[in-house]
Order: C-alpha cells, then sequence, then structure tokens
C-alpha cells in the first residue's frame, strides 16, 4: 500500500501541502504487565479518513497517542511519512495535530492566544495574518464570539470546537480526532462531521478519528477499524461493514436492546409505578 | 535498593531538563514577555514576604547578639554579626526557602495540572517544546531575579537589625555604632558570595520543580503529591548544597 505524500492544497492558504501517509505495523502497548494494545498494523493512505471504533477500554486512545508520537510502542513500529512521529525532526517537517477528548486549551491563554500560539511559534506569517487564520477557524467552527474568553468560561461542547479550530489553524497534514463529537448536540456533531469530510475532499488531509460515533463513522469514513480487548478484528469500508455478517460485528454495530433482559424489565417497572 | 534508582532517575531528568531548556538559550529574546511575566511572578510576588521574613531574621539575630554580648562587652560589634549573618548565609539560605515554598510550588502545581490535563501534549504534538517556553524563562528570571531579591532581603535584615539595637535596652547602642561594625567587617565579597549562592539554591529549585511538574502521572490527586515533592526535595536540596556551596566560597 502506497503511504508517502501526495501533493495537495493548504486548507486556508491553499497553497501546495503534503498529505501524508501513516503505517502502523504490529504495534503491541504494555502498561504495568497488562497489554492494552496487540499485534495491530493498519496503513492509512495519503489523504484518507480511517476511523477506529471500538468499544470503551478497547486502546483506541492509546493506539492514537501512538501514531501521534506521544508515547512509544511496547514492540512494533509508527511510520508518520515514513518517519518516527516521536522525533522533534519529523514534527517539524510533518504537520500533525491532535483533538484530545478534553479539548487540552491552555488555560492560561484566552482562546485567541491558544490558537495563536502555534503560528507565533512556528513563526508562520505576520501578526495580521495569523489573526485572519485565527478568525477564520473559530468562524468554520462557529466559535468567534469566544475570541477573547478564556478555557474555564467556555463550556464542554465549545471547548471542543475551539480545540478543532487550533488544530485547523495549525494548517495540518494529518489530523487525528479524539471523540471529536462527545459532549457535542446533534447539530454540532453533523457540523463537525463536515469539517472532516470538506478537509478530506477538498484539501486531501488525512485523517483518523477515533470515535464511539457508529453514523459519524459510517457517514465520513473510507475505512474503518474495529478495535476490541487491544486487538484490531476488522478493517473495511462503511459499506463492507454494514454488509458483515460476523456477530460480534453486527451486535457491536447494531445493539439491540435486549426487552427480556431482568435489568430492563426492573427499570420499566419503576417506571410504570 | 529502588529507592537509589529512584533518585538516579530523577537526577538524570532533571539533567536532561536542563541541557534540553539551555539549547533553547537562543529563543529567550523573542520570550521577552513570558521573561517578563516570570520575573513578576517570581520577584514581585515574593518581594513582601522575603522583606518581613527578612526584617525579623535581622531583629532576632540583633536580639540574640545582644543578649550573649552583653556580659562581654562587645555590644559593638552586633552590626558586624548581623552584616555577615544576613549577607553569607541566612539571606540566600532563607529567600530560597521562601522561593521553593511560594514560587517552586506554584510552578510545580501549574506544570503538574498543565501535564495531567494533556496541555503538555498538546504542545508536543505542536512541536513546541515545555522545555523552551515553560522552563527557560522561568531559569532565566530566578537567575535574574534572585540577586535583586537577596539585596533587598539584607538591607532590609540589616535595618532590623539596627531597630533592635537601638530601641531594646539591653543591646542600646546607636544606629552609627550598629552600622559602622556591619560596614567594617561586612565586605563586598560576603555580599556577592552570599548572591552566588542564592543563584545556585534558587536555580536548582526552579529546576527540580519544573522537572518534577512535567513528569506528573494520573489524575487531580497526583497534582497535590507532586506539590508536596517539589517543595520538599526543593529544601533538602537547598540544605546539602548550602554546605557544598559555602565550603566552596570559603
Amino acid at each position: 500500500m502506497e503511504t508517502s505524500c501526495s501533493k495537495t492544497r493548504n486548507p486556508f492558504t491553499g497553497a501546495e501541502a503534503n498529505a501524508v501517509g501513516v503505517k502502523v505495523d504490529g504495534v503491541s502497548k504494555t502498561y504495568a504487565g497488562t497489554e492494552v494494545l496487540s499485534n495491530i498494523s493498519f496503513d492509512v493512505l495519503p489523504g484518507e479518513i480511517f476511523v477506529l471504533m471500538g468499544p470503551s477500554g478497547s486502546g483506541k486512545s492509546v493506539l492514537l497517542r501512538q501514531i501521534a508520537g506521544l508515547e512509544l510502542p511496547t514492540v512494533g513500529t509508527v511510520r508518520v511519512d515514513g518517519q518516527d512521529p516521536s522525533l522533534e525532526e519529523t514534527r517539524d517537517r510533518v504537520r500533525l495535530a491532535l483533538v484530545f477528548q478534553a479539548g487540552a486549551l491552555f488555560n492560561s491563554l484566552s482562546v485567541y492566544d491558544n490558537l495563536a500560539l502555534y503560528p507565533r511559534e512556528h513563526r508562520s506569517g505576520t501578526e495580521a495574518s495569523i489573526r485572519e487564520r485565527v478568525m477564520h477557524a473559530l468562524r468554520i467552527l462557529s466559535v468567534e464570539d469566544a475570541v477573547s474568553k478564556f478555557p474555564s468560561e467556555l463550556s464542554g461542547g465549545m471547548k471542543k470546537r475551539v480545540s478543532i479550530a487550533r488544530a485547523l489553524v495549525m494548517e495540518p497534514q494529518l489530523l487525528l480526532y479524539d471523540e471529536p463529537t462527545s459532549e457535542l448536540d446533534p447539530v454540532m456533531s453533523a457540523t463537525i462531521s463536515e469539517i472532516i469530510a470538506t478537509l478530506k475532499n477538498e484539501y486531501s488531509v488525512t485523517s483518523i478519528v477515533v470515535t464511539h460515533d457508529r453514523s459519524l463513522a459510517l457517514t465520513i469514513a473510507n475505512r474503518v477499524g474495529i478495535l476490541m480487548d487491544g486487538k484490531l478484528i476488522t478493517l473495511g469500508t462503511p459499506k463492507e461493514l454494514a454488509a458483515t455478517k460476523d456477530p460480534a460485528l453486527v451486535d457491536f454495530l447494531y445493539p439491540k436492546i435486549d426487552i427480556q433482559n431482568p435489568r430492563f424489565k426492573k427499570l420499566e417497572n419503576q417506571k410504570t409505578s | 535498593m529502588k529507592q537509589i534508582n529512584a533518585i538516579l532517575e530523577g537526577v538524570g531528568s532533571v539533567v536532561q531538563l536542563l541541557f534540553r531548556s539551555l539549547s533553547y538559550t537562543g529563543s529567550l529574546p523573542r520570550q521577552g514577555a513570558r521573561f517578563i511575566e516570570q520575573c513578576y511572578m517570581i520577584g514581585y510576588t515574593t518581594l513582601p514576604i522575603v522583606a518581613i521574613l527578612s526584617f525579623f531574621i535581622g531583629t532576632v539575630l540583633a536580639l540574640e547578639a545582644g543578649y550573649a554580648m552583653q556580659d562581654f562587652g562587645a555590644k559593638e560589634f552586633i552590626g558586624s554579626l548581623v552584616g555577615l549573618s544576613m549577607a553569607r548565609e541566612l539571606g540566600p539560605m532563607m529567600t530560597a526557602v521562601l522561593l521553593a515554598g511560594r514560587v517552586g510550588s506554584a510552578i510545580t502545581a501549574e506544570l503538574a495540572s498543565m501535564k495531567v490535563y494533556q496541555e503538555i501534549d498538546a504542545l508536543t504534538t505542536m512541536n513546541i517544546p515545555a522545555a523552551k517556553i515553560l522552563v527557560l524563562p522561568r531559569l532565566a528570571a530566578v537567575l535574574v531575579m534572585m540577586p535583586v531579591l537577596i539585596v533587598i532581603a539584607n538591607i532590609v535584615g540589616w535595618f532590623g537589625g539596627s531597630v533592635v539595637a537601638r530601641y531594646v535596652s539591653y543591646v542600646g547602642i546607636s544606629p552609627q555604632a550598629y552600622f559602622a561594625a556591619l560596614r567594617h567587617y561586612t565586605k563586598f565579597k560576603d555580599v556577592m558570595n552570599g548572591m552566588e549562592k542564592a543563584e545556585v539554591f534558587g536555580f536548582v529549585v526552579v529546576l527540580v520543580c519544573c522537572d518534577i511538574g512535567l513528569n506528573t502521572r494520573g489524575g487531580p490527586r497526583e497534582i497535590g503529591a507532586a506539590v508536596t515533592r517539589g517543595v520538599v526535595v526543593s529544601l533538602i536540596l537547598i540544605l546539602v548544597l548550602d554546605y557544598f556551596v559555602t565550603k566552596i566560597l570559603l
């Protein structure tokens, strides 16, 4: 599979940029003797939206941290555009952004300064052009009113949107999302889905999305990987997954409420009484 | 064995952080705002408590010295005792202790909280090294502010001693006699030695507290534990380093 660079345009300036591929090869991760990821291998093509799904505790976020270079695998390798993402030189060359589940905004900085930090530190543009980029990103996420607020003054959903805006300001080549639609209302979830799809369709940004949100996954993904108990149990297009007959996958993708379940009956009785 | 490993790991981590931070020294001129903010935090906010403490250290020294020396008729030497004690030992030592409690704890808490709430991870993915924007400005600020704090601590401490010397009945020497003795026996070199000590203490306190903050793992409870560890380790290091630095400077 080809995972090297492909020439695309930058999401904001329209200039040529490089979407990058990701190669995860035999990755296992062990914490204090407990294996949380087991021999995971897959490739993400440049410009692709790759969605990782799985129940809580299946290791999705841990895998995302290995891809972001925040942690090193116990066994195996992760390569972003052929380079180790944990190295400073790789991050110098490849613009990699991670949207954290809890936002991870800098609490001591205003929303504006949160977004302007990256371009200022990397000296990419004048203060006027940085302001333009910041305001543009905030407008896309409909949070321009929060520009002078501090993260502590924002709701959970707004923090998430500002966090995505901060990632957009970085003009990323690889964008990693950790539960991008959690804590968001359905309208904003749909907007986020649109943004992820737009970045892919128009600007070929490579995206890896970790989510519980089945409809988000099946709507935007080019391919979906499903993790269970630290193992990648399947990998395919949304169509292939929708047609699956594997009972474990069907249970996960289309969970049913078992009305014969005693716990469900107990709840029903409480509701009636 | 486990504890020795932990100590060696800690030392290694601090040394690594030091070299990483120093490798970004060239970026300091562009970090003027951060540097000034840290100077304010380390210098200005610590100043009142340093002044109060130094004043009372000066008074206690003069009281004790006056009480002990009255039998020998050597009260005119109180100024020299307070002057030398403040300049060479108590000024730098007590200022460093206050720095550990006031600034070191705040640094550890801030960086530990940034680590726990993934702000440090966010910086890493943005390729903005924490050593560059969080550690280096603090190290530079402490090097600039410690001498200022020491000068003020010494002056206020000496003044505190003179107040006691003048107004406490069994001491009862004039400010002129007190300051004449102080000037005669306290040399510029003594004040400089104290400043050098204070620079070492302040630098180590800030570096260690930054390292402990950045290496915090777990949840909010660990932030409190990290702060305690930062302050305790800083205090121990101040006392241990005091012996060795004094030995070198003598």
